[in-house]
């Protein structure tokens, strides 16, 4: 219980001065998920299945090499943009502050992990 | 927060059922809510019954004739009973509106009359609405200038007046908010569809001088942007306005001075 007035109450802490950034960041990643989500999972699909050294002739190509570490880097950039929102809708305080923390680790992990694979498959012997 | 299900004292029971208008050929069953904060009672659905022969076109007539003829405890905002106060909000047969423009004909079945969904209840069918006035209060809702005062008036093109149809309309009756999701989990720091159209009403007014610090004070990951276009609030405004669509604006005026 406080004794707060009902404008107080409103007021809370004041505008974060924030957000725009994340909305607009969210909707360009929408975007060039649009691309390259159909770019990335024709050649992964195409060489599923087949050996080691045709998946990595198919990912020597840079082009091919590029467009799979631009995928996962917004692929997972998006992700954790969304699962902040989905957070901050349903959990608060100190569990949806835990939860923010572990999914934006989390994501920043799977990223580095897909770009090093794709870079050692790319390049690697 | 989100809520599941409804706590302990407030799951609601099954009430009383009145007794049915004498020698009436025309009858129609309305379960209302009650709740009434002096007897430490659960909340209950009573049952009524309404001679449809003698009672007006509209949900708020029966409500009147039910509280003038049948019981007069039921508890109930009116005033205007033409939609232009905005006092009758409640949630009828599922959806939030004015009960006195909104007809029984359009109703299948018995009629369903419960408060605004997720509000704190005062009695029956009134919400608490303090929050929701102190929000509308927040997003400054007048002219805001910093010229001196003309010796006239502040003047306005018919073309720039235009852009103020369909948010000028608003009468605060709070059916758009509490058929909000996101005003349900995140009600206490999320301004709400029904602030955030006043508030375009405002940066879009092209006599306010004060668009800035409007868009300054909005900029917020609760405040605004808890809006997920979900559209609840377009689909229940009893006045046909659309809170989605004035919210998106204020969204694309926010991206639009950042780059």
């Amino acid at each position: 219980m406080r004794y707060l007035t009902d404008r107080a109450r409103v007021e809370g802490l004041g505008s974060a001065k924030q957000g725009t950034a994340h909305f607009w960041e969210q909707r360009i990643s929408a975007i060039a998920l649009l691309f390259l989500v159909p770019l990335f999972i024709f050649p992964f699909a195409y060489n599923l299945g087949d050996g080691y050294e045709a998946v990595r002739a198919a990912y020597a190509h840079p082009v091919n090499a590029i467009i799979a570490i631009a995928f996962f880097i917004t692929v997972f950039l998006h992700l954790f943009q969304g699962l902040q929102v989905v957070i901050e809708d349903y959990v608060h305080g100190r569990a949806g502050m835990v939860l923010i923390i572990a999914s934006r680790l989390l994501c920043t992990l799977f990223a580095l992990v897909g770009v090093y694979a794709i870079i050692r498959i790319s390049l690697g012997a | 927060m989100v809520a599941f299900t409804l706590p302990k004292n407030s799951k609601i029971r099954t009430g009383k059922t009145w007794p049915k208008p004498e020698g009436a050929t025309n009858v129609r069953k309305f379960q209302i809510y009650r709740w009434s904060p002096d007897d430490g009672e659960n909340p209950r659905v009573d049952t009524y019954f309404v001679d449809m022969d003698k009672c007006g076109p509209m949900v708020l007539d029966a409500l009147i004739k039910i509280k003038n003829e049948i019981d007069p405890t039921l508890t109930f905002r009116r005033s205007c009973r033409e939609g232009i106060c905005g006092s009758c909000a409640m949630n009828i047969d599922g959806q939030n509106t004015l009960a006195c423009i909104y007809g029984m004909d359009e109703i299948k079945g018995d009629v369903k009359i419960y408060p605004l969904p997720h509000m704190p209840v005062v009695k029956d069918l009134i919400p608490d609405l303090t929050h929701f006035y102190a929000q509308h209060a927040s997003i400054m809702p007048w002219l805001e200038t910093k010229t001196n005062a003309p010796q006239k008036e502040w003047r306005q093109s018919i073309e720039d007046r235009k852009k103020l149809d369909g948010l000028y309309e608003c009468v605060m009756c709070a059916s758009c908010s509490a058929s909000c999701p996101s005003y349900w989990w995140n009600g206490d720091r999320y301004l709400g569809p029904a602030a955030l159209l006043h508030a375009y009403r405002w940066l879009i007014d092209s006599r306010d001088e004060a668009t800035g610090e409007r868009l300054d004070d909005l900029e917020d990951p609760f405040k605004l942007y808890r809006c997920h276009t979900i559209m609840n609030c377009a689909q229940t405004c009893p006045k046909g306005l659309n809170p989605a669509k004035a919210i998106a604006e204020v969204k694309k005026m926010m991206v639009q001075r950042t780059i």
